[in-house]
């Protein structure tokens, strides 16, 4: 067992953990955090995605032990203040999501991929930029109306903000 | 008009807790105790277990139990059944190979269950799964469809020889056989329909939970439908009686078809809960549900049109051979015949039609409903013919689709059905101009220029849901009824609790069963709520598939609704001192006619619970209503789907420039949850038609179970999609609705395939026409040239 220490969702978490224990194990099993979800076993899907350090990262590829002393941000943590995340607010708004269970990591990669690209998407680049998650059941079509909507509304929201 | 009732885009109830990651689906639930359950799985696709030697296993840290089939025979757990009888056109009953749920003497497919592992811990069962070690006598496997039924092939099941579970048939061949004789043209195709491995993003999981007080089982599973799976479980396989055995589906990740059945993991993980006293979790890995999970489609069809000198179609012949995979999975039987057949007549006035199915074991995965189910198959046949028929005769091939077009109602098909509305040429004309049909030479001679081949194509495609009238169903084999149920409880206060047998897994019941409830009753979404998915709440139910829940499961709720609404009515006469028939309802306000007295909803139901102002004698008090629903005839969607396509020949790779949607699905509730299905079932179709391709190799390994091997669409495969739509309301339900879940994929795969042979001047390319396919019909017409 090793000792292990990061922040999740801001919140300081210690735990002892195996050595093979997977990130996102971690974070569903140890920490109760079950918006994080599997869908695949090959790193293709895309459910499991987190930020680590700001970046998007699938939480099904990397060890706990090593996040050591990361920053990670779950789903659950998007929205510390209560109030939305302009992205989760697009994909309600777009009805980006119908069975939901790939929409936490769509929603996560969303988010870095304005943080990569910008506030100004057009739908090419979120097609390409989406490569790493699968959707079933909306086709993408509104998946991609959500992300273009929600970068525009980050980018207000940042502008408000300062 | 109200801004949340019946045709309002209302955003989504649902979506704040899917959001958030505070959905809570099967594999999300820990149950306090719980132990975790590893299948072992056959490696070969064909063999004798001459042993299972688990001693190993059992002794290894953290096990709980090793189970295999004899355990369950010896507890008189009955085998996994299939609920539609099909008899062989020679009279016999279908050919039924025992399906246990744990392997007993053979093993038929790769991924069989031959022993479960209970553990501690995951890595526990894992690591002890791996010390079960079985010998198997191997077999030759039976993998080709086209060669699975020639004599000298081993056979998947002894009690069906040439591996031949029936021979179908349906419809009238002497009339078809005439119609042909007198035929000016005739267009005969060859096709394949490929095998599709369904693949929701949830994988399937199952927690099986035994309570020793109470003798009750607990199952929670991702299932559409919690409460067929509770009686399977309790009535054929013998779990436990009905009253002893809880079934939820809490919130379910996608399903598609694929988590109608009753499987094997479910069946032991509830067993299994009590002979190691603790609950047993299973979670799917990816790749078991890739082995495991039912697959879609898999036919080989010979079809063929009969017409007159004018491009009528006077009849069609049609042959398929299913193939049904290892075992009959819960509805397979139903799938390539009922709802395959009576689907052939398409949109088109068809004088004669008859139908061969001949279903086939072979030792692959079973094959069941997959989106569609059995309709897919048949569009792609009807409208494959109808755009080749078209460019051998020259003619245009929407001119000449509109040229057959039934076009008034109610129209008897040769195929039992009989489609009670419609206006196909509207949606045809309505496509075409949103296609911009008129422009596609100019686009074509455009791409030309640039050295692309553009093509466009068409599917009209028509499916029979809202499944369905029970005796029309029972006399046709199924051993169900296929009614739905509701309860509306009012509580006094006024806020609304709706009960449905009918189950969200994507669809968004929540918000658009709400939206009724609010329509009818005048009252905000925030005072509804949409329970379903648990049998110790839902009475009972018959669950979510074949587009069902608008049509049969919403129009039990507003019978349930036209009952509450005649009691609160009377309640309300009573109080404000009114005749039963002087009360007006509209918007949430009780009025009486002629007078200036009026009551709000919520004081109404109030006065059902206090009942002071009413005699008990003759209203009950409370304001509680139930209702079953069992429809009187299928529901006919229709539409018109237009792809157009440019392919670079250099590469073979296929850009879908546009894709135009209009679908006829009668009255629609919410819209933007309407369109929201029709996107995701045209990908699914797209995906079938593109992507999607199924290998077995010759000793039956599923070469393709991973999604590194096997390609469901990303968004980048995909374009957006423009979709419209036309209205003639349903006549046979009380909403009007006809239902919308599986029209995307039901039209799809016909019009990709006849774009892109349109595209390429080839009369057919194979599912999927990959870049390496498309790349390949280039060169060899090419070579052709050449030579």
């Amino acid at each position: 067992m090793t000792r292990l220490a990061m922040t999740v969702n801001e919140k300081p978490v210690t735990a002892e953990v195996e050595p093979r224990l997977l990130l996102v194990q971690f974070i569903r099993e140890h920490l109760r955090l079950t918006g994080t979800h599997v869908g695949c076993d090959t790193s293709q899907c895309g459910a499991c995605v987190v930020l680590l350090n700001g970046r998007a990262i699938k939480s099904c590829t990397a060890l706990a032990v090593s996040c050591e002393g990361a920053n990670v941000t779950t789903i659950e943590g998007l929205a510390p203040e209560g109030r939305l995340h302009p992205m989760q607010e697009a994909f309600r708004e777009h009805h980006g999501l119908q069975c939901g269970f790939c929409t936490p990591g769509m929603i996560m990669a969303a988010v870095d991929i304005v943080a990569r690209k910008g506030h100004r998407l057009d739908e090419a680049t979120i097609r390409d930029e989406l490569e790493g998650n699968l959707c079933r059941c909306t086709g993408y079509h509104n998946i991609v109306k959500a992300v273009a909507a929600g970068a525009a509304a980050m980018g207000v929201r940042r502008v408000a903000a300062e | 008009m109200s801004t949340t009732g019946i045709g309002q885009s209302v955003r989504r109830v649902e979506d704040f807790r899917f959001i958030t990651g505070s959905g809570q689906y099967t594999a999300d639930i820990d149950r306090p105790g719980q132990s975790y359950a590893v299948f072992v799985r056959s490696p070969h696709a064909h063999a004798t277990i001459k042993a299972i030697n688990v001693e190993e296993a059992a002794r290894a840290p953290g096990v709980l139990g090793v189970f295999t089939g004899k355990h369950l025979v010896a507890d008189k757990i009955g085998g996994l059944i299939c609920g539609w009888m099909i008899h062989s056109k020679d009279g016999s009953p279908m050919k039924a190979g025992a399906h246990p749920a744990l392997a007993l003497d053979k093993v038929r497919y790769v991924g069989d269950h031959v022993a479960v592992v209970i553990a501690e811990t995951l890595n526990q069962a894992r690591d002890a799964a791996e010390l079960v070690s079985v010998d198997y006598d191997v077999h030759e496997a039976v993998v080709d469809l086209a060669g699975a039924q020639h004599p000298h092939r081993p056979r998947v099941h002894e009690q069906a020889p040439n591996n031949t579970v029936f021979q179908w048939h349906l419809g009238d061949k002497a009339a078809v056989d005439a119609a042909f004789g007198k035929a000016k043209h005739v267009t005969k195709i060859e096709l394949t329909n490929n095998r599709l491995i369904p693949n929701a993003i949830e994988p399937r999981a199952a927690i099986g939970e035994y309570d020793r007080g109470s003798g009750g089982y607990t199952l929670y599973t991702t299932s559409q439908n919690p409460h067929v799976a509770r009686l399977v479980l309790s009535a054929f396989i013998g779990i436990a009686a009905e009253n002893k055995l809880r079934v939820i589906a809490p919130d379910v990740g996608g399903a598609f078809g694929s988590k109608i059945f009753i499987y094997a993991e479910e069946v032991v993980c509830v067993w299994a809960s009590r002979k190691v006293g603790r609950p047993v979790k299973w979670v799917a890995e990816r790749t078991e549900s890739f082995l495991a999970d039912a697959h879609g489609r898999d036919h080989l069809t010979v079809a063929e049109a009969a017409m007159d000198e004018t491009g009528k179609i006077l009849a069609l012949r049609v042959q398929t051979t299913a193939n049904l995979g290892a075992y009959l999975s819960t509805f397979a039987s139903s799938v390539p015949t009922y709802l395959y057949a009576p689907l052939l007549s398409g949109q088109y006035d068809i004088p004669a039609i008859y139908c061969e199915v001949d279903a086939v074991y072979t030792n692959t995965a079973p094959v069941d409903a997959y989106r569609g189910a059995g309709r897919p198959e048949a569009t792609f046949v009807i409208e494959r013919l109808m755009e080749i028929a078209a460019r051998q005769l020259g003619k245009d091939p929407a001119e000449f689709r509109m040229h057959n077009f039934i076009s008034s109602f109610p129209h008897a098909t040769p195929v039992i059905m009989t489609y009670d509305s419609g206006d196909y040429a509207a949606c045809m004309k309505k496509a075409l101009e949103l296609a911009d049909y008129a422009g596609f030479a100019k686009r074509k001679a455009q791409s030309r220029k640039a050295a692309k081949l553009r093509g466009i194509g068409f599917s009209a495609y028509i499916e029979a849901c809202g499944i369905a009238p029970s005796r029309a169903v029972g006399s046709l084999g199924a051993g169900v009824g296929l009614w739905e149920s509701a309860e509306v409880r009012v509580n006094p206060v006024g806020t609304v609790e709706v009960l449905t047998g009918s189950h969200s897994h994507g669809q968004g019941h929540e918000t658009t069963f709400a939206q009724l409830v609010s329509h009818r009753l005048g009252i905000p979404l925030e005072q509804i709520s949409i329970v379903h998915g648990d049998t110790d709440k839902v009475q009972m139910g018959m669950g979510s598939y074949g587009s069902r829940s608008g049509a049969v499961g919403m129009s039990a709720i507003s019978k349930a609704l036209d009952k509450i609404v005649a009691k609160a009515t009377k309640v309300a006469a009573r109080c404000m001192e009114v005749a039963d028939d002087g009360v007006d309802f509209r918007d949430g306000v009780f009025s009486g006619l002629g007078t200036n007295k009026s009551m709000s909803w919520s004081e109404v139901a109030l006065q059902a619970y206090v009942a002071h102002k009413f005699d008990t004698a003759e209203i009950e008090p409370g304001l509680k209503e139930g209702a079953f629903y069992d429809p009187t005839n299928f529901t006919f969607p229709a539409g018109v789907h237009i792809a157009e396509v440019e392919i670079d020949p250099e590469t073979g790779v296929t850009r879908i420039d546009r894709w135009t949607a209009v679908d006829d699905f009668g009255n629609v509730i919410n819209p933007m949850i309407v369109e929201g299905q029709v996107h995701g079932g045209i990908a699914q179709g797209i995906g079938q038609a593109m992507l999607e391709r199924t290998v077995y190799d010759d000793t039956g390994q599923l070469v393709t179970a991973s999604y590194m091997d096997y390609c469901i669409p990303r968004a980048n495969d995909l374009p957006s999609f423009d979709v419209a739509m036309t209205n003639t309301p349903c006549p046979s339900n009380p909403l009007g609705v006809k239902g919308c879940g599986e029209a995307g994929a039901i039209a799809s795969p016909p019009a990709l395939i006849n774009a892109i042979t349109s595209a390429l001047g080839h009369e057919d390319i194979a599912m999927p026409a990959t870049p390496q396919a498309v790349w390949r019909a280039i060169r060899a017409s090419h070579r052709h040239a050449a030579e």
